[in-house]
């Protein structure tokens, strides 16, 4: 960046570190899912929340099963994102502050393995989580899906994905485990207020209306009531899921951004 | 020292660069001026402590040379490539005044992980024994398996200098590798320093703010206040000061920095 180092000595071709390496991004994955074996607690946690909320939800709207329904389809879109967004900004914010990530950037790790190893560990984990989750609601809590629950995987799959890539994104931004939570309440509890989980969103104030059509998270949730009442892939199921992937890449091309070599 | 024309015929040969060559190395941190026009070379295959108080930029220089340091300005060339270049990566080895491994790995799982990124072709038996050796060189080897993080402050620095031993790197920057070590400890590893310059050929840049440790070094750096007060092998500081111990040295150097400093500034 702003460095002007030269120099008169040899300058041999670059390494290139900046391309995908398959074998350390497979070892980045290992290494994060290594280290969450070692706290199961943060593991048994991930899994059952979503699971005992889902629960809870279905004997709240023990009278209304419409409700359950819309709500819960959503959810199931919801829990993978938040999670991941936590688990990601504390995991990134403790490689920065612990001194491992300056480490890992004077070896040849290239971000790109770095960002790509976050996002395969905590996106198996997320399948792990949404499976569960989704098996729960649909065989056991009587969530009335029209469409095939693998679609409703692969939405819960894309939005932990951008829950990852907005969790490494912020957390270049926080200097603390404080700051660092904080910024779920910032980042994401505007998007739950205006994704249409409480309401409708044609319903909203107009400006409220326009907002939520550039969150992400609306159109996770749309795509779950999508395939909530369609028995086939609708355009609408397309749109929403291609943008909610195009969101978590281009985050997580900030994400990368936010990551330097150089520091001061 | 060595200098070499600004366009040689040919790429000078390895062991004739040195391993740091700096021409008006600064940095500049905020408001502050970290390191001022430092001009200094660092020979390969030795020792050379770089010795000052706390604050005074030693941390700064090593990132520097290291190539994580923003807004260094100057020149500064590390193994005959301008610092930070990417074919340094696998050829450094750096360790922070802080350890930086992950507390919640094992000993083993820790190394393991570092080799995959530095040597991802290693096959399976052959990193196991890279990681033996290691382990063998800072005396952890009955601790491969305990986490990092229910390691004691002094076993877990040793663990981070075990990760910069890893590959066989021709240039190690160790800061304060030593901190909070006991004696026979510190022993240990200095003794493993020298062996790791005369048996590979290594050079080693180790940083500290104990003058004790200096005389155990080839050559030292001093520095103070962002610039290098000396560099010069330990027994021509001692002599050219007059001093008993390079910790006297070092005294009568600010010393005679102030009296010039005082002096410049009276007959102005």
């Amino acid at each position: 960046m702003s460095t002007t180092t030269t120099t008169t000595g040899t300058t041999t071709a670059p390494v290139p570190t900046g391309a995908l390496n398959a074998s350390r991004t497979a070892a980045t994955a290992a290494r994060v899912l290594r280290q969450l074996r070692h706290d199961p607690r943060t593991i048994a946690m991930m899994i059952l929340i979503p699971c005992v909320m889902l629960f809870l939800l279905r004997y709240v709207f023990d009278g209304s099963p419409r409700t359950f329904d819309n709500i819960g389809a959503s959810l199931l879109g919801i829990f993978p994102l938040i999670t991941m967004f936590l688990v990601t900004s504390i995991a990134t914010l403790r490689e920065r502050t612990s001194g491992t990530l300056e480490r890992l950037l004077a070896m040849p790790l290239g971000k790109g393995d770095l960002i790509a190893g976050y996002a395969l560990a905590f996106g198996t984990l997320a399948i792990i989580q949404s499976a569960l989750a989704t098996a729960l609601a649909v065989w056991f809590l009587g969530l009335d899906v029209t469409g095939s629950p693998w679609l409703l995987l692969l939405v819960a799959l894309l939005d932990a994905l951008l829950g990852t890539a907005l969790g490494l994104f912020v957390s270049a931004f926080a200097a603390s485990e404080f700051q660092a939570v904080q910024f779920m309440p910032a980042v994401i509890f505007p998007q739950l207020l205006l994704c249409g989980l409480f309401t409708p969103r044609d319903n909203m104030h107009p400006a409220l209306e326009t907002i939520s059509d550039v969150l992400p998270m609306s159109y996770a949730v749309d795509g779950m009531n999508e395939v909530l009442k369609h028995t086939d892939m609708t355009a609408n199921f397309v749109r929403d899921i291609l943008i909610v992937a195009g969101c978590a890449l281009l985050v997580l091309g900030l994400g990368a951004a936010t990551l330097r070599r150089r520091t001061a | 020292m060595m200098n070499y024309s600004p366009d040689p015929p040919a790429d000078p040969p390895a062991s004739l660069t040195p391993a740091v060559r700096a021409e008006g190395v600064t940095v500049v941190r905020g408001p502050r001026t970290v390191l001022r026009g430092l001009d200094f070379t660092v020979p390969r295959g030795q020792i050379t402590g770089l010795l000052g108080p706390s604050g005074c930029g030693k941390s700064t220089l090593m990132r520097s040379i290291v190539g994580t340091q923003a807004k260094v300005t100057g020149t500064l060339a590390v193994l005959g490539s301008p610092a930070g270049h990417p074919t340094l990566r696998t050829r450094i080895g750096y360790v922070t005044q802080a350890p930086s491994v992950y507390n919640d790995l094992t000993v083993r799982q820790n190394l393991d992980y570092f080799t995959a990124i530095l040597a991802p072709a290693l096959s399976a038996s052959d990193r196991r024994h890279e990681i033996d050796r290691v382990l063998t060189d800072v005396d952890l080897t009955s601790h491969a398996d305990a986490l990092a993080g229910n390691l004691s402050g002094g076993q877990r620095s040793r663990v981070s200098l075990a990760v910069a031993l890893l590959g066989t790197p021709e240039l190690l920057v160790l800061d304060e590798p030593t901190v909070g070590l006991d004696p026979v400890l510190r022993r240990d590893l200095w003794t493993l320093f020298h062996s790791i310059a005369a048996d590979r050929g290594a050079t080693l840049l180790i940083s500290s703010h104990v003058m004790d440790e200096a005389e155990r070094c080839h050559r030292l750096l001093l520095m103070r206040k962002g610039e290098i007060l000396a560099d010069d092998t330990p027994d021509a500081l001692r002599t050219r000061t007059g001093a008993e111990t390079v910790e006297a040295a070092f005294l009568h150097l600010v010393d005679e920095a102030a009296t010039a400093a005082h002096e410049k500034e009276t007959t102005r």
